[in-house]
Protein backbone atom coordinates (compact mmCIF):
# COMPACT_ATOMS: atom_id res chain seq x y z
CA UNK A 1 0.00 0.00 0.00
CA UNK A 2 1.79 3.43 -1.21
CA UNK A 3 -0.54 5.70 -2.40
CA UNK A 4 -4.13 7.08 -0.82
CA UNK A 5 -6.18 5.22 -3.75
CA UNK A 6 -4.88 1.91 -2.22
CA UNK A 7 -5.59 3.19 1.54
CA UNK A 8 -8.95 3.69 0.52
CA UNK A 9 -9.99 0.69 -1.33
CA UNK A 10 -8.29 -1.46 1.06
CA UNK A 11 -9.88 0.30 4.01
CA UNK A 12 -12.47 2.30 2.85
CA UNK A 13 -15.12 -0.24 3.16
CA UNK A 14 -15.40 -0.80 6.42
CA UNK A 15 -14.00 2.29 7.64
CA UNK A 16 -14.78 5.72 7.71
CA UNK A 17 -11.87 7.47 6.29
CA UNK A 18 -11.87 10.90 4.57
CA UNK A 19 -9.77 14.02 3.98
CA UNK A 20 -7.57 11.79 2.68
CA UNK A 21 -4.26 13.99 1.65
CA UNK A 22 -1.13 12.43 -0.07
CA UNK A 23 1.13 14.93 0.94
CA UNK A 24 4.38 13.20 -0.94
CA UNK A 25 5.10 9.72 -2.89
CA UNK A 26 5.98 8.48 0.64
CA UNK A 27 3.19 10.40 2.88
CA UNK A 28 -0.08 10.08 3.18
CA UNK A 29 -2.55 11.79 5.86
CA UNK A 30 -6.29 10.78 6.49
CA UNK A 31 -8.70 11.05 9.30
CA UNK A 32 -10.86 8.68 10.92
CA UNK A 33 -13.54 8.74 13.45
CA UNK A 34 -12.41 8.15 17.64
CA UNK A 35 -14.16 5.15 17.93
CA UNK A 36 -12.62 3.00 14.97
CA UNK A 37 -9.10 4.45 15.13
CA UNK A 38 -7.77 1.99 17.47
CA UNK A 39 -9.04 -0.83 15.54
CA UNK A 40 -7.66 0.64 12.44
CA UNK A 41 -4.04 1.02 13.55
CA UNK A 42 -4.17 -2.45 15.16
CA UNK A 43 -5.48 -3.94 11.60
CA UNK A 44 -2.41 -1.52 9.84
CA UNK A 45 0.05 -2.43 12.56
CA UNK A 46 -0.88 -6.35 11.98
CA UNK A 47 -1.85 -6.86 8.66
CA UNK A 48 -0.29 -3.82 6.60
CA UNK A 49 3.23 -3.77 7.36
CA UNK A 50 3.09 -0.26 9.35
CA UNK A 51 4.73 -1.44 13.00
CA UNK A 52 6.48 1.18 13.63
CA UNK A 53 5.18 4.17 15.73
CA UNK A 54 7.06 7.32 14.95
CA UNK A 55 5.25 9.33 17.17
CA UNK A 56 2.05 10.40 19.08
CA UNK A 57 1.05 14.32 19.06
CA UNK A 58 -1.80 16.65 19.35
CA UNK A 59 -2.76 19.71 17.44
CA UNK A 60 -4.84 22.15 19.16
CA UNK A 61 -7.54 23.80 17.36
CA UNK A 62 -9.25 26.13 19.59
CA UNK A 63 -11.26 28.13 16.73
CA UNK A 64 -12.89 25.04 16.10
CA UNK A 65 -13.15 23.23 19.58
CA UNK A 66 -11.27 19.92 18.75
CA UNK A 67 -8.23 18.31 19.51
CA UNK A 68 -6.14 16.33 16.51
CA UNK A 69 -4.84 13.74 17.66
CA UNK A 70 -1.76 12.76 15.07
CA UNK A 71 -0.60 8.95 14.95
CA UNK A 72 2.57 8.60 12.76
CA UNK A 73 3.31 4.85 11.54
CA UNK A 74 6.08 3.59 9.17
CA UNK A 75 6.17 0.48 7.38
CA UNK A 76 9.98 -0.75 6.81
CA UNK A 77 9.14 -2.91 3.63
CA UNK A 78 7.74 0.03 1.14
CA UNK A 79 9.29 2.75 3.09
CA UNK A 80 5.72 4.39 3.68
CA UNK A 81 4.40 6.90 6.40
CA UNK A 82 1.36 7.14 7.18
CA UNK A 83 -0.10 9.92 9.24
CA UNK A 84 -3.52 8.87 10.81
CA UNK A 85 -5.75 11.99 12.56
CA UNK A 86 -8.14 11.56 15.14
CA UNK A 87 -10.67 14.36 16.39
CA UNK A 88 -11.54 14.69 20.02
CA UNK A 89 -13.86 16.86 22.27
CA UNK A 90 -11.44 19.68 23.25
CA UNK A 91 -13.45 19.90 26.62
CA UNK A 92 -13.70 16.13 27.73
CA UNK A 93 -10.81 15.44 25.61
CA UNK A 94 -10.34 11.49 26.06
CA UNK A 95 -8.82 8.71 24.22
CA UNK A 96 -8.19 5.02 23.93
CA UNK A 97 -5.26 4.12 24.85
CA UNK A 98 -2.81 2.11 22.41
CA UNK A 99 0.23 1.46 25.09
CA UNK A 100 -0.41 -2.50 24.67
CA UNK A 101 0.56 -2.09 20.77
CA UNK A 102 3.59 0.07 21.43
CA UNK A 103 4.92 0.64 24.41
CA UNK A 104 6.44 3.87 23.71
CA UNK A 105 3.11 4.96 23.51
CA UNK A 106 2.83 5.32 27.50
CA UNK A 107 5.23 8.14 27.44
CA UNK A 108 3.45 9.85 24.35
CA UNK A 109 0.25 9.81 26.17
CA UNK A 110 1.82 10.55 29.62
CA UNK A 111 3.36 13.64 27.81
CA UNK A 112 -0.11 14.72 26.16
CA UNK A 113 -2.43 14.52 29.71
CA UNK A 114 0.14 16.72 31.36
CA UNK A 115 0.81 19.15 28.54
CA UNK A 116 -3.38 19.22 27.11
CA UNK A 117 -5.14 17.48 29.48
CA UNK A 118 -6.46 14.72 27.22
CA UNK A 119 -7.14 10.95 29.39
CA UNK A 120 -5.76 7.49 28.39
CA UNK A 121 -7.43 5.49 31.11
CA UNK A 122 -5.37 2.48 31.77
CA UNK A 123 -2.00 4.13 30.56
CA UNK A 124 0.69 3.62 32.82
CA UNK A 125 1.96 6.08 35.54
CA UNK A 126 -0.62 8.71 33.34
CA UNK A 127 -0.91 11.17 36.37
CA UNK A 128 2.32 11.26 37.21
CA UNK A 129 4.65 14.16 36.93
CA UNK A 130 6.52 14.18 33.83
CA UNK A 131 8.08 16.97 33.18
CA UNK A 132 6.20 19.90 34.78
CA UNK A 133 6.91 18.54 38.57
CA UNK A 134 4.11 20.79 40.89
CA UNK A 135 2.05 21.88 38.09
CA UNK A 136 -0.93 24.10 39.48
CA UNK A 137 -2.31 25.71 36.14
CA UNK A 138 -3.83 24.46 33.48
CA UNK A 139 -2.02 22.51 30.64
CA UNK A 140 0.70 24.33 29.79
CA UNK A 141 0.11 23.83 25.98
CA UNK A 142 -3.59 24.37 25.64
CA UNK A 143 -4.49 27.55 23.75
CA UNK A 144 -5.95 29.33 26.05
CA UNK A 145 -3.26 29.22 28.52
CA UNK A 146 -1.29 32.84 28.16
CA UNK A 147 2.56 31.45 28.64
CA UNK A 148 3.63 35.03 28.78
CA UNK A 149 1.61 36.59 31.01
CA UNK A 150 2.55 33.48 33.46
CA UNK A 151 5.66 33.77 33.28
CA UNK A 152 5.19 37.85 33.94
CA UNK A 153 3.30 36.75 36.84
CA UNK A 154 5.95 34.27 38.26
CA UNK A 155 9.18 34.59 37.73
CA UNK A 156 9.66 38.52 36.83
CA UNK A 157 11.19 39.55 33.73
CA UNK A 158 14.31 42.08 33.90
CA UNK A 159 14.21 45.19 32.93
CA UNK A 160 15.91 46.54 29.86
CA UNK A 161 14.39 43.74 27.18
CA UNK A 162 13.55 45.69 24.11
CA UNK A 163 12.15 44.66 20.61
CA UNK A 164 13.08 46.36 17.29
CA UNK A 165 11.37 46.40 14.31
CA UNK A 166 14.18 44.32 11.85
CA UNK A 167 13.55 46.50 8.94
CA UNK A 168 13.82 49.73 10.46
CA UNK A 169 16.40 49.08 12.44
CA UNK A 170 18.99 47.85 9.71
CA UNK A 171 18.12 50.94 8.08
CA UNK A 172 18.92 52.72 10.57
CA UNK A 173 21.86 50.64 10.82
CA UNK A 174 23.17 50.70 7.67
CA UNK A 175 21.66 53.94 6.01
CA UNK A 176 21.42 56.55 8.99
CA UNK A 177 20.74 59.62 5.96
CA UNK A 178 18.93 58.21 4.33
CA UNK A 179 15.12 59.05 3.70
CA UNK A 180 12.10 57.40 1.90
CA UNK A 181 10.83 60.26 0.32
CA UNK A 182 11.97 61.09 -3.08
CA UNK A 183 14.77 64.19 -3.69
CA UNK A 184 13.33 67.23 -4.74
CA UNK A 185 13.36 68.01 -8.60
CA UNK A 186 14.85 64.40 -9.39
CA UNK A 187 13.69 62.24 -11.71
CA UNK B 1 -5.08 34.03 33.85
CA UNK B 2 -8.61 33.49 32.29
CA UNK B 3 -10.85 31.79 34.52
CA UNK B 4 -11.07 27.96 32.76
CA UNK B 5 -12.84 25.13 33.19
CA UNK B 6 -11.03 22.80 35.87
CA UNK B 7 -12.04 19.37 35.35
CA UNK B 8 -8.88 18.92 33.53
CA UNK B 9 -6.82 20.42 35.97
CA UNK B 10 -4.40 18.44 37.99
CA UNK B 11 -4.88 17.69 41.56
CA UNK B 12 -3.24 20.09 44.07
CA UNK B 13 -4.94 20.69 47.43
CA UNK B 14 -4.42 17.06 48.24
CA UNK B 15 -0.55 17.27 50.03
CA UNK B 16 1.96 15.88 47.52
CA UNK B 17 3.01 12.61 48.30
CA UNK B 18 6.81 12.09 49.15
CA UNK B 19 8.32 9.03 47.22
CA UNK B 20 8.60 5.80 48.94
CA UNK B 21 11.94 6.14 50.56
CA UNK B 22 11.45 9.52 51.64
CA UNK B 23 8.28 8.76 54.34
CA UNK B 24 9.09 7.54 58.05
CA UNK B 25 9.76 4.25 58.48
CA UNK B 26 11.02 1.98 60.83
CA UNK B 27 14.25 -0.41 60.49
CA UNK B 28 15.25 -3.30 62.52
CA UNK B 29 19.19 -3.11 63.71
CA UNK B 30 20.81 -6.55 63.50
CA UNK B 31 20.56 -6.78 67.16
CA UNK B 32 16.71 -6.54 67.01
CA UNK B 33 16.44 -2.60 68.26
CA UNK B 34 13.66 -0.77 66.12
CA UNK B 35 14.70 2.53 65.31
CA UNK B 36 12.65 4.87 63.88
CA UNK B 37 13.70 6.87 61.10
CA UNK B 38 12.62 10.14 59.28
CA UNK B 39 15.07 10.31 56.52
CA UNK B 40 14.24 14.33 55.88
CA UNK B 41 15.04 14.86 59.34
CA UNK B 42 17.43 11.96 59.89
CA UNK B 43 19.55 12.18 56.55
CA UNK B 44 20.38 15.76 56.02
CA UNK B 45 21.94 18.17 58.13
CA UNK B 46 19.46 21.15 59.10
CA UNK B 47 21.74 23.57 60.27
CA UNK B 48 21.65 26.92 58.39
CA UNK B 49 24.43 27.84 56.80
CA UNK B 50 27.52 30.09 58.10
CA UNK B 51 29.00 32.65 56.74
CA UNK B 52 33.16 31.90 55.72
CA UNK B 53 34.72 34.32 57.78
CA UNK B 54 37.58 35.95 56.02
CA UNK B 55 40.84 35.81 57.92
CA UNK B 56 42.28 38.71 60.46
CA UNK B 57 45.31 39.39 58.62
CA UNK B 58 44.81 40.54 54.96
CA UNK B 59 48.24 38.77 53.69
CA UNK B 60 46.88 35.78 54.91
CA UNK B 61 43.11 36.47 53.24
CA UNK B 62 44.85 37.43 49.43
CA UNK B 63 47.28 33.95 50.08
CA UNK B 64 44.15 32.36 50.39
CA UNK B 65 42.22 34.04 47.36
CA UNK B 66 45.39 33.55 45.00
CA UNK B 67 45.21 29.78 45.73
CA UNK B 68 41.80 29.45 45.92
CA UNK B 69 41.78 30.98 42.25
CA UNK B 70 44.32 28.26 41.43
CA UNK B 71 42.20 25.27 42.25
CA UNK B 72 38.66 25.95 40.15
CA UNK B 73 36.64 22.82 39.75
CA UNK B 74 33.92 22.93 37.81
CA UNK B 75 30.56 20.33 38.40
CA UNK B 76 30.40 18.29 35.38
CA UNK B 77 26.54 19.54 35.15
CA UNK B 78 24.89 20.69 32.10
CA UNK B 79 21.69 22.72 31.31
CA UNK B 80 20.47 23.60 27.84
CA UNK B 81 22.96 24.42 24.88
CA UNK B 82 26.07 25.41 26.89
CA UNK B 83 26.60 21.99 27.82
CA UNK B 84 27.78 21.49 24.24
CA UNK B 85 30.59 24.38 24.51
CA UNK B 86 31.89 23.42 28.00
CA UNK B 87 33.09 19.98 26.36
CA UNK B 88 35.43 22.19 24.14
CA UNK B 89 37.63 22.76 27.05
CA UNK B 90 38.33 19.33 28.12
CA UNK B 91 40.35 18.78 24.67
CA UNK B 92 43.34 19.48 23.86
CA UNK B 93 42.93 22.72 21.60
CA UNK B 94 41.03 24.79 24.25
CA UNK B 95 43.19 22.98 27.28
CA UNK B 96 41.63 24.16 30.14
CA UNK B 97 43.49 22.12 32.67
CA UNK B 98 46.54 24.16 32.44
CA UNK B 99 44.59 27.21 34.71
CA UNK B 100 43.67 24.91 37.14
CA UNK B 101 40.51 24.01 36.00
CA UNK B 102 38.72 20.24 35.82
CA UNK B 103 35.64 18.97 36.10
CA UNK B 104 34.23 16.69 38.73
CA UNK B 105 31.02 14.23 38.57
CA UNK B 106 30.10 15.08 42.04
CA UNK B 107 29.06 18.52 44.18
CA UNK B 108 31.13 17.43 46.79
CA UNK B 109 34.40 17.74 44.97
CA UNK B 110 33.66 20.97 43.17
CA UNK B 111 33.50 24.59 43.92
CA UNK B 112 32.38 25.84 40.82
CA UNK B 113 28.76 25.78 39.30
CA UNK B 114 28.43 26.76 36.05
CA UNK B 115 25.02 27.36 34.68
CA UNK B 116 24.91 27.08 31.10
CA UNK B 117 21.92 27.99 29.42
CA UNK B 118 18.26 27.99 30.17
CA UNK B 119 16.86 26.99 33.33
CA UNK B 120 13.60 24.89 33.74
CA UNK B 121 11.98 24.64 36.96
CA UNK B 122 12.51 21.45 37.55
CA UNK B 123 16.41 21.89 36.59
CA UNK B 124 16.46 24.68 38.85
CA UNK B 125 15.55 22.24 41.90
CA UNK B 126 18.62 20.41 40.86
CA UNK B 127 20.87 23.10 40.87
CA UNK B 128 19.74 24.42 43.87
CA UNK B 129 20.79 20.98 45.72
CA UNK B 130 23.55 20.63 43.76
CA UNK B 131 24.91 24.21 44.51
CA UNK B 132 24.39 23.56 48.69
CA UNK B 133 26.16 20.39 48.74
CA UNK B 134 29.31 21.70 47.01
CA UNK B 135 31.53 23.00 49.88
CA UNK B 136 32.25 26.67 50.50
CA UNK B 137 33.85 28.50 49.30
CA UNK B 138 32.03 28.33 46.10
CA UNK B 139 31.53 30.57 42.97
CA UNK B 140 28.36 30.19 40.55
CA UNK B 141 28.76 31.43 36.61
CA UNK B 142 25.73 32.07 34.53
CA UNK B 143 26.44 31.19 31.10
CA UNK B 144 24.24 32.89 28.45
CA UNK B 145 21.63 35.35 27.93
CA UNK B 146 19.21 32.49 29.08
CA UNK B 147 20.79 32.58 33.16
CA UNK B 148 20.28 36.54 32.72
CA UNK B 149 16.83 37.44 31.14
CA UNK B 150 15.49 33.99 30.17
CA UNK B 151 16.82 34.54 26.59
CA UNK B 152 14.41 33.17 23.65
CA UNK B 153 12.62 31.55 25.94
CA UNK B 154 11.43 34.43 28.67
CA UNK B 155 8.06 34.12 27.78
CA UNK B 156 8.21 30.25 28.16
CA UNK B 157 5.62 28.27 31.09
CA UNK B 158 9.03 26.78 32.59
CA UNK B 159 12.22 29.21 32.31
CA UNK B 160 14.05 30.77 34.67
CA UNK B 161 13.79 34.40 34.28
CA UNK B 162 16.04 36.23 36.59
CA UNK B 163 18.59 33.22 37.60
CA UNK B 164 20.32 35.54 40.52
CA UNK B 165 17.42 35.76 42.29
CA UNK B 166 17.56 31.89 43.21
CA UNK B 167 21.65 31.47 43.43
CA UNK B 168 24.22 33.86 44.17
CA UNK B 169 25.46 34.52 40.76
CA UNK B 170 29.49 35.86 40.55
CA UNK B 171 30.01 36.11 37.09
CA UNK B 172 27.37 36.30 33.80
CA UNK B 173 28.98 35.18 30.46
CA UNK B 174 26.92 37.39 27.51
CA UNK B 175 25.86 35.56 24.05
CA UNK B 176 23.81 33.10 22.61
CA UNK B 177 25.39 30.83 22.66
CA UNK B 178 28.70 32.15 24.04
CA UNK B 179 31.63 29.96 22.21
CA UNK B 180 34.54 28.13 24.33
CA UNK B 181 36.77 30.88 24.04
CA UNK B 182 34.45 32.81 25.71
CA UNK B 183 33.79 30.64 28.81
CA UNK B 184 37.26 30.44 28.96
CA UNK B 185 37.76 34.34 29.30
CA UNK B 186 35.14 34.64 31.61
CA UNK B 187 36.67 31.56 33.88
CA UNK B 188 40.13 33.75 33.72
CA UNK B 189 37.50 36.75 34.72
CA UNK B 190 36.61 34.87 37.76
CA UNK B 191 39.69 34.46 38.96
CA UNK B 192 40.95 37.84 38.98
CA UNK B 193 38.03 38.48 40.95
CA UNK B 194 38.39 35.73 42.95
CA UNK B 195 42.06 37.39 43.50
CA UNK B 196 40.92 40.52 44.56
CA UNK B 197 38.17 38.89 47.23
CA UNK B 198 35.15 40.14 45.22
CA UNK B 199 33.69 36.82 44.39
CA UNK B 200 31.20 36.23 47.85
CA UNK B 201 28.27 34.83 46.43
CA UNK B 202 28.45 32.32 48.87
CA UNK B 203 28.53 34.55 51.76
CA UNK B 204 26.01 36.52 50.10
CA UNK B 205 23.82 33.38 49.80
CA UNK B 206 24.02 32.68 53.32
CA UNK B 207 23.16 36.36 54.61
CA UNK B 208 20.09 36.57 52.51
CA UNK B 209 19.01 33.10 53.24
CA UNK B 210 15.39 33.75 53.97
CA UNK B 211 15.38 36.15 50.48
CA UNK B 212 16.87 33.04 48.43
CA UNK B 213 14.59 30.63 50.28
CA UNK B 214 11.37 32.89 49.22
CA UNK B 215 12.24 33.16 46.20
CA UNK B 216 12.80 29.42 45.16
CA UNK B 217 9.85 28.35 47.09
CA UNK B 218 7.82 30.91 45.11
CA UNK B 219 8.94 28.88 41.67
CA UNK B 220 9.32 25.31 43.07
CA UNK B 221 5.81 23.90 43.87
CA UNK B 222 6.87 21.12 45.16
CA UNK B 223 9.13 21.67 47.49
CA UNK B 224 9.48 17.66 48.60
CA UNK B 225 13.12 18.57 50.46
CA UNK B 226 15.14 19.89 53.13
CA UNK B 227 15.43 23.55 53.37
CA UNK B 228 19.44 23.37 53.19
CA UNK B 229 20.86 20.09 52.18
CA UNK B 230 24.32 19.52 52.25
Amino acid sequence: MSTATDLLERFGTNYRISEVNEQKADLTFFKVPKDQAVRLLRELRDDAGYTHLAFLTNIDYIERGIFTLNYMLHNYDTRHTLGMHVDLDRDNAEMESIHNMWAQAATYQRELREMYGIRFPGSPRLDDDFCLEGWDQIPPMRKEFDTAAFSLARFYSRDGRGTEDPREHMKQQLYPTHTDDAPEGGN
Amino acid sequence: MKDMDKSFKKDTETEFPLREEMRPHQVTAPDGQVIDIDPLQDYFCQEPPKVHAKSYFKIVEDFYNWARAHSLWILGFGTGCGAIEMRPLMTPRFDAYRYGIQWRPTPRQANLLVISGYLSVKTLKRAIRAYEQMPAPKYVVGLGSCTINGGMYWDSYNTINKFDEFLPVDLYITGCMPRPEVLMAGVLELKKKIKEGRADGANRYVENFEWYKANQKRVIKNWNMPDYNW
